[in-house]
């Protein structure tokens, strides 16, 4: 038995990187520090595993699987790429070399995730850092429509409410709100929770933008929030050191959207006038964030590519994956570690079921059983070392901890082979 | 039947069962569900883990009616990620790529009889055939 | 693979050769005595040879420079290339993509390029992208003047365990030499504040941003490292901080002995006399004046061209007040225990005064300054304006003719702000090999670029412009022609580039330095360092470190430290 320390986790945008796991008989045996969803992933990723490709549900060799694929993606006068957050940067990188080459379209899980973040913050910037500096500096920490609880399990132990940074030690010497539409497992921690009404998170982020550069407000309530409460709410902005605002999809998929993201940017540009003052994402899957940095350093967009003027070309709406599937624009995809068919609405999943799809994955996913050809990969992080980057943005390298079942090859040799194979055909 | 507002998002449990597999039984358990603020349930009349039809604009859907356990939350109704919620949402996206998948418009009514769908099935109702 | 380029003018100047007709041999990437008449020639009859370009200050590749494409769409649209067989997509006019970076620079001739500031936390980042830049060479500075186990090292005056700790960080993430970036500013940026003089204090370290740039400057001589320290001074883009690039200077000016100690970059930028903008003048004689006094310093030009920039910087307050100066959006990034970054859109315009008067300083420094060794071509790119503009720098030096138009359609006022008008000084082709090639490369003390004598890597450009015929002063647009599209350019001894067109593709190396320490010294210091991992970082001190292999071409260079 051995002991692999310092193990970066593949499972969510924190990228926890002191994970501790025992490795016996090529098996993970036991994984220290992790939470419930990392130990989960780390001990259970062989459930309902794929051994073997296959085409239109037949078993097949690997080199038939990716014939097929290949034949597909060349045929296709608009294929569609999709997925990518839960894979390595490399395995990603080589997605948009394919994606080039065949003049498709080229989309990551940031558009239903952050995407209307990053639309946001091209028209309005954005005041952020890296995880760190919270955790050394923040003295007030607000989660704006997310629920770390939940979905970012040690979040507030490692880099916020409850971190033990330079100048601050600790929860105590901290204040912690959380605005939300429920009182979430989180808010039941906070200092002050303010329930916000659903659909009016645009407008109580104005008041309190309003209420920070005047003092006072005008009405009596808004988005269910009484004046006075947004009032000293600006007040305790103002008076800290260093505040954060940590914000998840209660801002991007509620209306507004984008819009959403551009008022809590207008807002902490405006608290900086007064103290020092940022923001940033919880992003959701482990490596979404590198899906958006090599995409933008090898296109200048980072989601929403399409090549089919033979240059990349970015227009949220139109360009990202659900649009284009509930327009039927598409007439191939190939999707990468996701499983678009459990998450999207009932009309792209129909049109997703109209086309030819090619699917990689370690394990059986509804996207899989639609899927005409689905190829087999290995678990990136466990079988599979590569590079993802946190949320916030810092670069870490994912570990190979165990070798991975015979004959399974990496995602990032799977598009390897694709692409090879592709540029037979395409000049 | 009860008007809410639909709220989906990442739980705990859907986190730890998607990673078992989104065919296994612990995944339908703790993502084929619908939690509730106990006045909403009082008011629907449904007890905790009965199921009910969640109806809106785009689709329908059966699923287990719990309490929730971060209430207050009167009038909204919360769906862990997956394709239950899914089928529930509207494909516009306003320009923006994202489908509005919280703040949507929905009925809830008590389908004590009905049965909850697995997910090979919930595909087939979608895409018109077996997967 | 033999080749041999004929007849061509060839300067330069590391060599002393200016404008002598002479072949230049080739075989197996290095440049040779003689090949075999089996090499491949080319012809470079009335053409212009130089060794390939060296940039020594460029924002390339990284995590501030991603972060300026992401927020920039609109930067993409217009400027793009579709695929060919040998390329991929090009895309971006400010901030364009890393395959767009590596052929631009191609093109115009450059070989080398090194990417000015990288955050440690995030230069695996900047490797990543590195290794996405297509033929040219490429290295990367290491932002380590705000670093918190500096600062606790230098404010302790443990010279030697800074030294070590310097040493190690090199190594361990691949790095080039010592960038500072508002030193004590940065680290009061981390509170939303700033320093205004080098003698400020930086709370809780009990250190001033001179001892700050003391204390490298002494590590640096520890070290021995083949550049300087790079430094972006305090005061950046502030009227009158003219004042504070030369105490900057002046503040190591006893640490010299004969060479170079300091090199400050985009010196434009730091080169404002005056009390506010409405009263701003240049103050670039004055710098001129310690610069040719003071043989110890470096300096490169940051020069601005007309049009949209990119601002970007590790100078996070001053990237703040660019935009409430602008309004532009406004990206700002701070890095833990390092330092920050800010990203603010920009646009240089010919009738804004304060934007002329800037033009008008970078120029009048490169004229006045009278040591080319000394002085370097950089717009700080895409600072003070894209690296595809170089040629257009160029012209200006080379002509008082097109300095003179140009003058004419900026605004009136900025004329009698600085003195360009006065000076009719024109810069010959070996000056403009010595500050694009050779000057930079002797600063970066890599002994195999900017040259082109036997034993040089054979990186060579070749204009298509006859030096002996033309008269730059008055055919300066010939100048800016040719020059921005390279007849051939040759990398490792691989034709790149024909008539600006890219006919090859691969990667080139990534040169980092390995200081020799003793494993002692080296021990002890990662002691320390490991306990403030746990308190100062969010990542393990093991994934900190970049592996080897996570470079696409890793060029080692060992550097034998005086420890």
């Amino acid at each position: 038995m051995r002991t692999i320390s310092n193990v970066v986790c593949p499972f969510c945008g924190s990228l926890c990187d002191d994970i501790e796991v025992d490795v016996e008989d090529n098996r993970i045996v036991k994984v220290r520090r992790g939470c419930a969803i990392s130990v989960t992933k780390f001990t259970k990723y062989n459930e309902e595993r794929i051994y073997k490709p296959r085409i239109n549900g037949k078993e097949v060799s690997l080199e038939e699987a990716i014939d097929e694929a290949v034949k597909i993606l060349a045929n296709a006068k608009y294929p569609a790429l999709y997925g990518w957050s839960s894979t390595s940067t490399e395995a990603i990188n080589i997605g948009v070399e394919i994606a080039e080459l065949i003049g498709g379209v080229m989309d990551n899980t940031a558009s239903v995730c952050h995407g209307p973040t990053i639309i946001g913050e091209q028209d309005a910037g954005i005041s952020t850092c890296t995880l760190g500096q919270v955790k050394n500096r923040a003295d007030l920490i607000i989660y704006w429509g997310c629920n770390p609880v939940h979905a970012h399990p040690r979040h507030m132990a490692r880099y916020s409410a409850a971190s033990k940074g330079r100048f601050i030690k600790g929860r105590k010497e901290r204040k912690v709100i959380v605005v939300d539409v429920r009182k979430t497992h989180t808010a039941k921690t906070a200092d002050i929770f303010i329930q916000v009404k659903p659909n009016s998170d645009y407008e109580l982020l104005t008041a309190l933008r309003w209420a920070v550069k005047n003092g006072e407000l005008e009405q009596e309530e808004i988005s269910g929030i009484p004046a006075e409460k947004i009032e000293e709410l600006a007040d305790m902005l103002i008076s800290c050191r260093f505040g954060a605002l940590f914000f998840g999809l209660g801002l991007t998929m509620s209306a507004g959207k984008a819009r959403n993201i551009e008022a809590a940017v207008a807002l902490v540009r405006e608290l900086n006038n007064y103290t020092k003052f940022v923001m940033m994402p919880m992003r959701g899957h482990f490596n979404v964030t590198g899906a958006n940095e090599v995409m933008a350093w090898a296109t200048g967009f980072p989601f929403a590519v399409d090549f089919s003027r033979g240059y990349p070309f970015y227009n949220p709406g139109d360009t990202t994956f659900v649009d284009v599937l509930t327009r039927g624009d598409c007439d191939a995809a190939l999707i990468v570690a996701s499983d678009p068919v459990s998450g999207f609405p009932a009309e792209a999943i129909r049109n997703l079921a109209k086309i030819p799809v090619i699917t990689l994955d370690h394990h059986e996913t509804l996207t899989t059983t639609i899927s005409k050809v689905v190829i087999p990969t290995t678990v990136v992080g466990i079988e599979t070392e590569g590079s993802a980057y946190r949320m916030d943005a810092v670069p870490l390298r994912l570990k190979k901890l165990v070798e991975p079942p015979p004959g399974i090859p990496s995602d990032e040799e799977v598009l390897k082979m694709i692409l090879k194979k592709l540029k037979e055909r395409v000049k | 039947m009860i008007k809410v507002i639909l709220i989906t998002g990442r739980s705990l449990d859907q986190g730890i069962s998607k990673e078992l597999g989104k065919f296994s039984k612990e995944y339908m358990e703790k993502v084929a569900i619908c939690e509730l603020d106990p006045e909403d349930l009082k008011t629907l009349g449904v007890s905790p883990g009965q199921n009910v039809k969640v109806k809106t604009k785009y689709g329908e859907v059966i699923i287990k009616a719990i309490e929730s356990t971060q209430a207050p939350h009167k009038g909204i109704a919360f769906i862990p990620y997956g394709p239950w919620a899914s089928i529930l949402m509207p494909p516009a996206t306003e320009s923006t790529g994202m489908p509005s998948l919280k703040g949507v418009e929905a009925t809830i009514e008590p389908a004590t009889d009905e049965e909850i769908l697995d997910p090979k099935k919930l595909i087939k109702m979608i895409v018109g055939r077996e997967p | 693979m033999e080749l041999l380029i004929k007849n061509g003018y060839v300067y330069d100047p590391i060599n002393k050769i200016d404008g002598e007709k002479m072949d230049i041999a080739v075989k197996d990437g290095k440049i040779v005595e003689s090949v075999s008449s089996s090499a491949k020639v080319i012809d470079a009859t009335n053409m212009l040879v130089m060794p390939g370009g060296v940039d020594i200050h460029s924002h390339i590749a990284g995590s501030k420079v991603n972060s300026g494409r992401i927020l920039r769409p609109e930067d993409h649209y217009k400027d793009v290339k579709p695929r060919t067989a040998i390329t991929r997509a090009e895309v971006g006019h400010t901030v364009p993509s890393t395959y767009t970076i590596g052929y631009r620079y191609a093109r115009l001739g450059y070989t080398t390029v090194i990417e000015a500031a990288s955050p440690p936390l995030k230069t695996r980042h900047t490797h990543e992208e590195l290794n996405d830049i297509p033929l040219i060479d490429k290295s990367c500075y290491l932002v380590l003047d705000n670093n918190w186990i500096v600062l606790d090292y230098l404010s302790q005056g443990e010279i030697n365990k800074c030294a070590a700790f310097i040493a190690w960080i090199l190594k361990a993430l691949k790095g080039y030499a010592i960038k500072i970036v508002n030193p004590g500013g940065v680290e009061l940026w981390g509170w939303g504040k700033n320093v205004e003089s080098l003698d400020d204090q930086v709370p809780p370290f009990d250190i001033t941003p001179r001892e700050i740039i003391r204390g490298l400057c002494k590590v640096n001589k520890i070290l021995n490292l083949p550049h300087t320290i790079h430094v972006h001074t305090n005061n950046l883009g502030k009227p009158g901080n003219y004042r504070t690039t030369i105490e900057t200077m002046d503040a190591v000016g006893d640490l010299a002995n004969g060479r170079p100690n300091i090199h400050i970059t985009h010196v434009q930028f730091c080169g404002y006399a005056g009390y506010s903008w409405i009263t701003l003048r240049s103050g670039a004689p004055e710098i001129a004046k310690y610069v040719n006094n003071h043989p110890h310093v470096t300096i490169d030009l940051g020069q601005i061209v007309f049009g949209e920039a990119t601002t970007m910087t590790g100078d996070g307050p001053f990237q703040y007040i660019l935009h409430n100066l602008t309004g532009n959006k406004w990206k700002n990034a701070d890095v833990e225990a390092e330092g920050s970054a800010g990203i603010v859109p920009y646009k240089y315009r010919r009738k804004n005064m304060v934007n002329a008067i800037q033009w008008s300083i970078g120029l009048e420094l490169a004229l006045l300054i009278k040591d080319p060794w000394r002085l370097f071509l950089t717009t700080d790119h895409p600072n003070a304006g894209p690296f595809t503009e170089y040629p257009r720098v160029i012209a200006w030096l080379m002509s008082t003719k097109a300095r003179e138009k140009t003058m004419e359609k900026i605004n009136k006022r900025a004329k009698k702000r600085g003195v360009l008008a006065s000076i009719d000084r024109e810069y010959t082709f070996y000056e403009i090999a010595i500050i694009t090639r050779a000057a930079t490369a002797k600063a970066l003390n890599l002994e195999n670029k900017g040259h082109l004598g036997v034993g040089a890597d054979a990186d060579i450009s070749i204009y298509n412009i006859n030096p002996m015929e033309i008269d730059p002063s008055k055919e300066y647009k010939k100048v800016r022609r040719a020059l921005k599209r390279a007849a051939y350019t040759i990398k490792g001894g691989e034709i790149i580039v024909k008539d600006g067109e890219i006919v090859k593709s691969f990667i080139g190396e990534t040169f980092w330095v390995k200081p020799t320490m003793s494993k002692d010294l080296e021990r002890e210091v990662l002691k320390e360092v490991s306990e403030k991992f746990k308190e100062y970082y969010t990542v393990s001190l093991e994934n900190y470190v970049i592996g080897e292999s996570e470079l696409a071409s890793s060029k080692p260079i060992t550097v034998k430290t005086n420890f």
